[in-house]
């Protein structure tokens, strides 16, 4: 890899664009796509690869390239800067995850509880409509607080975030579901809310509370047979 | 909490070794076959002096293509290199997995 490639890749990565490296094998000719003078069918093979986000060797005409896609960081929302988001936080960094916290309360979204994580002090609805999460965007909201949760969860739900979790009780998330729908919402969308959030590991503390979260948000992001199904959620 | 952008970015692991003067390889997984342990785009950096970051295969063919990186970082030369149990070479450096691979190793300059 060339330096001008390398520097190209590396600016594309922190502007967050996404960006494939294209490498004709063997020989290791690279190119940086998208790019407006790349061969269409190639560029089209690019967007695809990032679409699925899946790197991999494909043979355009009869020349046989390897697409590295790389896409930004999925995000993480987290609604509520309390105990158990102290503990998601690290573990969400460590996935490699852009993390925000969104918290209204000072007292909770200081930098002391949350150092180098990026907060947000706006109201949820207002913080959502200025983050806007989009398909590589997950939201979790553990406030418990119907002020704080309903007006995030409203907005997670317009939008198409892949994944939607939601701290709470069964009997929380039924008292919840039924304001939501007075919001609108059918049942349908509503089934997107994976709710009580995280795989039922039995989590006590906010550390385990955080794993089962971070879990079934691998399961989502990689389909993975512990993957909730909106159909058995609204079974449940 | 330190932001990491990505925990399986070895790329900038590499490039942060190129400006401090190192001589770098990037070895990339760019094609599996049956149970491969890490997918198409997993990178396995190594410098000169002997620093690794990262992983092709969960372990099994790390010391065979870290050989081929010092080479790669010698002649500049590209190599894409086969591993499998078909390969007299995989079978040596043992890929139990039974999975097949392609890796492409290339010096960053």
């Amino acid at each position: 890899m060339t330096p001008e490639t390398l520097k190209a890749l590396t600016e594309a990565r922190a502007a967050k664009r996404p960006i494939v490296v294209a490498t004709k094998l063997p020989s290791g000719e690279q190119l940086l796509l998208p790019d407006a003078s790349a061969p269409a069918e190639l560029a089209a093979a690019a967007t695809r690869a990032l679409d699925r986000d899946e790197s991999g060797t494909q043979v355009i005409g009869n020349e046989t390239w390897f697409l590295h896609a790389y896409n930004p960081p999925l995000r993480l929302i987290i609604v509520g800067a309390v105990h158990i988001a102290q503990a998601l936080v690290p573990m969400a960094a460590h996935l490699g995850l852009a993390v925000v916290v969104v918290d209204p309360r000072r007292s909770f979204a200081t930098e002391e509880r949350f150092p180098n994580v990026t907060v947000s002090s706006e109201w949820p609805d207002d913080a959502m409509d200025e983050l806007k999460p989009d398909v590589r965007t997950a939201i979790v909201t553990l406030t418990h607080d119907p002020k704080l949760d309903d007006p995030a969860l409203d907005r997670a739900l317009k939008s198409p975030a892949f994944y939607i979790g939601a701290l709470g009780s069964r009997r929380t998330h039924a008292r919840r579901v039924a304001r939501l729908k007075e919001l609108g919402h059918t049942d349908e969308a509503i089934a997107r809310i994976k709710g009580p959030v995280g795989l039922d590991l039995g989590a006590i503390t906010a550390p385990e509370i955080a794993v089962s979260i971070l879990a079934e948000f691998v399961a989502a992001r990689r389909n993975g047979a512990l993957a909730p199904k909106p159909a058995e959620k609204q079974a449940a | 909490m330190t932001a990491t952008p990505d925990s399986d970015d070895i790329l900038s692991t590499a490039a942060a070794w190129v400006a401090q003067g190192e001589q770098v390889a990037i070895a990339t997984v760019t094609e599996t076959w049956g149970s491969s342990p890490r997918p198409a785009g997993s990178q396995l950096a190594v410098t000169k002096s002997g620093r690794m970051a990262g992983s092709v295969s969960g372990g099994c063919i790390e010391g065979a293509v870290a050989e081929i990186a010092m080479k790669t970082i010698e002649t500049g030369t590209p190599q894409l290199m086969d591993f499998g149990i078909t390969d007299e070479r995989a079978w040596e450096v043992g890929l139990a997995c039974g999975g097949k691979l392609k890796v492409f190793v290339e010096k960053l300059s």
